[in-house]
Parts: structure tokens; C-alpha cells; sequence
């Protein structure tokens, strides 16, 4: 027989018993729907995770603090050193962590493939002020080049030696504009207190509007030059022991270097007593997470999938009974075996590709109406977020992998009808 | 020789040891093209083991089968399917035809199976069932058939690929005197006008008196009368 041939007497015996056919091409529908839905969400919530660590900084970006070694969970406390140059900063919240100084900038900067080091200072503006009253401002000084999701606009630049910032989308009817378009490139006023005790203004223009995300939403972002003058006014008058310290400092390493090279530069890092993360490890500390999760899920789905093949050889097995005849006929007429083999694998993979085609398209449908009904409800504060993506890879994984199993739960009707003796098979009751 | 079908000391024995058991013995017979051949025994003669031999659907344990003068023991199972398909056609007592399926589709099966292209293969279901003379059945589910009719969508399936022998067990055993008499017409009209060699399997007395030798077998034998 030709293919087209088998894959229409297949199609046709695999329609001979209508209800046992249904009943396992359900089986094999919910599990590749539960599959399907559980991968939908895991990729829908990376891919919107992806967009927001963008938000986070570039990718190119250490996040450099000391390592803390004072005390751990295994060997208790250490013995404590003198050491002048170790400051403690409280976080207010019964903890502390240590903080660095220029000295540590140093030392970073000579490690090597590390282009230039930046102290995380944090700047603590009082206001904001457009055209009206003023704001409590939340501000973020933005390194390296970002891609952070904009509404409108871009975001600052820090090649500019013109101050800079941008804002939340929920900053624009403060600040005294109708809309996210109105405020672009316009002027704002921030307030801060110098350490002498003195109120000062810095005026910044509008670049862009920030698409309201998970990270960091309330944050502004400035560029260089406005953190640095906002800085310098907030330090001045402190003590210069005081002034330049901070928690974190960013380094910056050229954004071609292989992961190996990025590795070194983190055990040198870690040798000299710092911990040194970028935002692809913050990522896929929550990425393997969210893989956890989709793996138990997807094993639920497996499991519907193995009771399911069951009902294949189940089902084949019972067409190969009734159809006992129509086999050893086709075998005294000359068909081969091997052919025989093939027919009947053909009817369980085509079983496997409709109950998957059908459970696909179903947790599709659904997917659509949650992100649908979830973007004006449950998940109205995720700014773009679609919780259920179906990428075509992962669809036609699922569908080619159900047909595989299918064809194994095939295998062993398969070959008994191959196996058939038409004599037998052909013997008068 | 020039025998169409004949076998050589052919002998079948099921099982092993003292529990064996000799379904024929030493079966030695040629039947030449364009013969009518009956096949005439009770049940438990070994006929239908011989039948099956012949058709090339069972190995002999001893002796060989040859088909035109072919070795059919030194043949691969793809050259007897080939050879059942294109040389044998197939008559049963229970038709065997796929009941869901129409006349044209279960006439057609044998070039399906020979991978004969979509349009040959309507084109020649045409002409076989015309010859059967059941060219108003064409599209009718087999099941809808009457006896007679099934059986000649058999036939029209067994002529499909110009065979040069037509197997017929029983062919009229399912079927009343009338329709019977009419397939049984309808086989030897084959046999005189295109000299298709006809081995019948049967218990009619009249189809064996109609066919130009009368085979007898008994216990696994063939009895003398073979050789009257």
C-alpha cells in the first residue's frame, strides 16, 4: 500500500468504533491541554520576567557588596579582627550590612576585563515638582545602557552631561501633565536637603515614561549627571569617611565577554571578598523557580499521558481483534507484514496527533480567555503581562511528542497484528 | 513440466514427536494452465492444508511447491506476496469483504496493496465488476449485498489483477442452489474464456463433475481415483 493509502485505511478503521476512538482521543486531549497550559504559563510569566529584568539594568552590570562573613548559619560567628576600615550600616530593620569605600572601588577596578566601577550611592531626593504641587520622589540612579520598557519616550542617558530622569507612568498627572505624551522633554524641579541642613532645587528634563512593571515601579530613574550633582549637594558638608560609603557598587565589564570570562571575574571578585551578581543570576534564580513549578505540573500532565497510552494499546489492541479478518486478508492478498505494522502504527499516532491537536487548540482557547478577562481583572496591576504564551515550539514539541508515544503505545498491537498467521485468521467459525 | 501449480513429495505434519500428526503425505501433483481442478474431501482430509499449500499461505514441512515452474521454497516472503497478489486470486466461502466498505473499494483492495495509483485502480474496479456483472453495486456498502452478490464482488476482487489461478474454497457453500448455479457459472465461464486455471475447493457434486479433473483426498492422501 501506498502511505496515502495507509494513512487513509487507518483513518478509516480508527473511525470504525467511534465511541472507543472518542474516549481515548479525551484521554490523551486532557493531558496534552494540562501540559500545554502548565508550559503556557511557565512561558508566559519568563517572557514577562525577561521584559522586567530589563527594567533592572543592562546586562553588562555587576552588583558588587561585601561579603559577609561575620557570621553564618554553620560555623557561628567569627573571631572578630580589628580592622579601621570596616563600617557597619544599620538598614533599620535589626540588621546591618557592611559597607564599602573608595578603597574597595579600587580594588575592584583592578581586576581585570573590568572597564570602570561605579559606587551605588542612594540619593535621597525630597520632592518632585512639575507644574503643580510637589511629590514625594522615589529616585534610582540608571547604569550602564538599559532596556527598560518605556511607555513613551526614552529612557535617560548617561552619556548626557545634561541632567536627566524618567518617570513612572504614575507620576505624569502629579507632576501636573494630561498625559504620558505631554511630559515628554519637558522640565521638573527636584528638592534635596544637603548634609549641612539646607534645601536645594536641581532641575532635570523629562526623557521618557516608564511602563509600570514588577520591579522597582516606583522608581525614577536619573542619569549620571543628575545623580552625581543631587549627591554631591546631599554629601555636602558630611564627613568625607562618611559621605563615600555605600552598600553596592556596579561594575561594568565589556558586554562580548563569554560567560567563562564572566565567571573568572566573579571568583577574583569573591577571592578579594566581594559577591559580584549580574541580572541574568538574579534571573534565573527566580527562572529556576518558576521551572520547578512548571516541572511538577508538566509531570501531572505525564502522568494523565501514561494512564492515556494505556488506553491506546487498549484501544488497538481491540481493533486488531475485530478486525482479525480484514488483517489476514490483506496478508493472503499479498501485503507485507511490515505494512501491516505500519497501518496499525499509523491509526495510533493519528489517535495521538488528533487527541493533541484538540487538547493544543483547547488550552489555547482557554489561555486566551484568561489573559483576556485576567488583563482587566486579576491582573490588572502586571502591566503587560500575558500569563499563558504558546510559542509554536513548544505546541509542536507537545503534539510530536504525544504522537511518539502514541506510536511506542502502538508498537505492541502493531506487531501482533503484523504478526497475524492468515490462516488462522481466515478459518471458518 | 509447464505446470501452472504442482507439488513435489509435498507432506505437512503438525506438532512434534510421538504427539505429531501428518496432515498430508507425500502429495505429488501438477496441474497444467487452463485446468479446472475440484479438490474433493471430508473435513479433517487435509484439504484445506493442501489449499493452503497451494495458495502459498502455508510451507509444506516436506517437499516443494512450484509455480510456474518456480521453486516457491527458495522465493523471499515479498516474492510470495507479490505472488500471491498478482498471480492468485482468492474465492471464499465467507467472502471476507470489508462490510462498511463499497463494492468498488473492497475490488480494488488487491491494488491498494500493490500500490497501483488511484485512477488505474478505478478504472480496472470498473471493468472487473462489470465483467461479475455488478456495475448498479458499484458504490454499495458490502453489508447491504446478497449472498450471491458478495460473492461475485469476491470474484471481481479475484480477477482484479489477472490472476493466472483462481483458488476457490467453497465457493458456493454460503449460498442457495440458484445464486450458487450462477457463481459457479460465472467461475468456469472464466476458466473457458480466459483460461485462468481453477482449483475449487468443494463438496458439490455437480461443480466437481463440471471440472476437467477431480482431485480426492483422504487421510492426507490422494486417493487413486486422482490418477482415473
Amino acid at each position: 500500500m501506498k502511505f496515502t493509502d495507509l494513512l487513509r485505511t487507518a483513518s478509516s478503521n480508527m473511525l470504525r468504533s467511534k465511541t472507543r476512538t472518542i474516549l481515548t482521543v479525551i484521554a490523551i486531549f486532557i493531558g496534552a491541554m494540562t501540559i500545554t497550559l502548565t508550559n503556557g504559563v511557565g512561558s508566559g510569566i519568563k517572557s514577562y520576567l525577561n521584559k522586567q529584568v530589563g527594567n533592572l539594568g543592562a546586562t553588562n552590570v555587576l552588583f558588587i557588596e561585601l561579603t559577609d562573613k561575620r557570621t553564618s548559619p554553620s560555623s557561628g560567628p567569627a573571631k572578630y579582627v580589628y580592622n579601621p576600615n570596616v563600617r557597619v550600616a544599620s538598614t533599620g530593620l535589626g540588621s546591618n550590612q557592611l559597607l564599602m569605600n573608595l578603597k574597595d572601588i579600587a580594588i575592584i577596578k583592578s581586576i581585570p576585563n573590568i572597564t570602570s566601577v561605579v559606587p551605588s550611592h542612594s540619593i535621597s531626593p525630597d520632592y518632585i515638582v512639575g507644574t503643580g504641587d510637589k511629590y514625594q520622589l522615589s529616585l534610582a540612579q540608571q547604569f550602564g545602557s538599559t532596556t527598560s520598557d518605556m511607555a513613551i519616550g526614552s529612557d535617560v542617558n548617561n552619556n548626557s552631561s545634561q541632567n536627566q530622569v524618567s518617570v513612572p507612568e504614575s507620576y505624569v498627572s502629579p507632576l501636573g501633565y494630561s498625559s504620558s505624551q505631554s511630559i515628554i522633554g519637558k522640565t521638573v524641579t527636584i528638592g534635596i536637603t544637603s548634609g549641612e541642613g539646607l534645601q536645594q532645587t536641581v532641575t532635570a528634563m523629562v526623557t521618557g515614561v516608564q511602563q509600570e512593571n514588577l520591579f522597582g515601579q516606583y522608581n525614577a530613574h536619573a542619569n549620571t549627571a543628575l545623580a552625581n550633582q543631587l549627591y554631591s549637594i546631599q554629601t555636602t558638608g558630611v564627613p568625607s569617611a562618611l559621605a563615600n560609603t555605600f552598600l553596592t557598587a556596579e561594575a561594568i565589564f565589556p558586554s562580548n565577554l563569554t560567560t567563562t570570562q564572566i565567571n573568572a571575574i566573579k571568583s577574583q571578585l569573591s577571592a578579594k571578598g566581594f559577591t559580584g551578581q549580574t541580572i541574568k543570576d538574579e534571573e534565573s534564580t527566580v527562572f529556576t523557580a518558576i521551572n520547578a513549578i512548571i516541572i511538577v505540573f508538566d509531570l501531572l500532565g505525564a502522568v494523565t499521558l501514561l494512564a492515556a497510552s494505556f488506553g491506546i494499546v487498549n484501544t488497538l489492541l481491540m481493533s486488531v481483534q475485530e478486525q482479525t479478518k480484514d488483517i489476514g486478508l490483506m496478508k493472503a492478498l499479498g501485503m507485507s507484514p511490515r505494512r501491516i505494522f505500519t497501518l496499525f502504527s499509523i491509526e495510533a499516532v493519528l489517535i495521538g496527533f488528533w487527541g493533541s491537536l484538540l487538547g493544543v487548540s483547547f488550552a489555547a482557547l482557554i489561555g486566551k480567555a484568561i489573559n483576556a478577562i485576567g488583563s482587566h481583572g486579576f491582573l490588572k496591576n502586571f502591566k503587560g503581562l500575558s500569563l499563558l504564551t504558546f510559542p509554536l515550539s513548544t505546541v509542536a514539541i507537545v503534539i510530536i511528542g504525544i504522537m511518539l508515544i502514541a506510536f511506542l503505545a502502538g508498537t505492541l498491537p502493531a506487531l501482533r497484528a503484523s504478526r497475524k498467521d492468515p490462516i488462522e485468521a481466515l478459518r471458518y467459525e | 513440466m509447464g505446470a501452472m501449480v504442482a507439488t513435489k513429495n509435498v507432506s505437512k505434519i503438525y506438532g512434534k514427536g510421538e504427539t505429531a500428526f501428518s496432515a498430508l503425505e507425500n502429495i505429488n501433483l501438477s496441474i497444467a494452465p487452463g485446468e479446472s481442478v475440484a479438490v474433493i474431501g471430508k473435513s479433517g482430509s487435509g484439504k484445506s492444508t493442501l489449499m493452503h499449500i497451494l495458495a502459498l499461505l502455508d510451507k509444506p514441512s516436506k517437499g516443494k511447491v512450484f509455480v510456474d515452474d518456480q521453486d516457491a521454497s527458495r522465493m523471499s516472503s515479498r516474492q510470495l506476496d507479490v505472488l500471491r497478489n498478482k498471480h492468485y486470486g482468492f474465492v471464499f466461502q465467507q467472502f471476507f469483504l470489508s462490510s462498511n466498505d463499497t463494492v468498488l473499494n473492497n475490488v480494488i483492495l488487491p491494488l491498494k496493496i500493490a500500490r497501483v495509483g488511484r485512477r488505474e485502480r478505478r478504472e480496472r474496479g470498473l471493468k472487473v465488476i462489470k465483467a461479475v456483472e455488478l456495475e448498479d453495486k458499484t458504490d454499495t456498502i458490502a453489508s447491504n449485498l446478497s449472498g450471491g452478490q458478495k460473492q461475485r464482488t469476491c470474484i471481481a476482487r479475484a480477477l482484479i489483477n489477472n490472476p493466472s489461478v483462481i483458488l476457490a474454497d467453497e465457493p458456493t457453500g454460503n449460498l442457495d442452489s440458484h445464486t450458487g448455479k450462477k457463481v459457479e457459472d460465472l467461475l468456469f465461464r472464466l476458466n473457458e474464456e480466459h483460461g485462468i486455471t481453477l482449483i475449487i475447493v468443494t463438496h458439490d457434486k455437480d461443480i466437481a463433475a463440471r471440472c476437467s479433473r477431480q482431485i480426492h483426498i483422504k487421510d492426507g492422501k490422494l486417493t487413486s481415483r486422482e490418477y482415473a
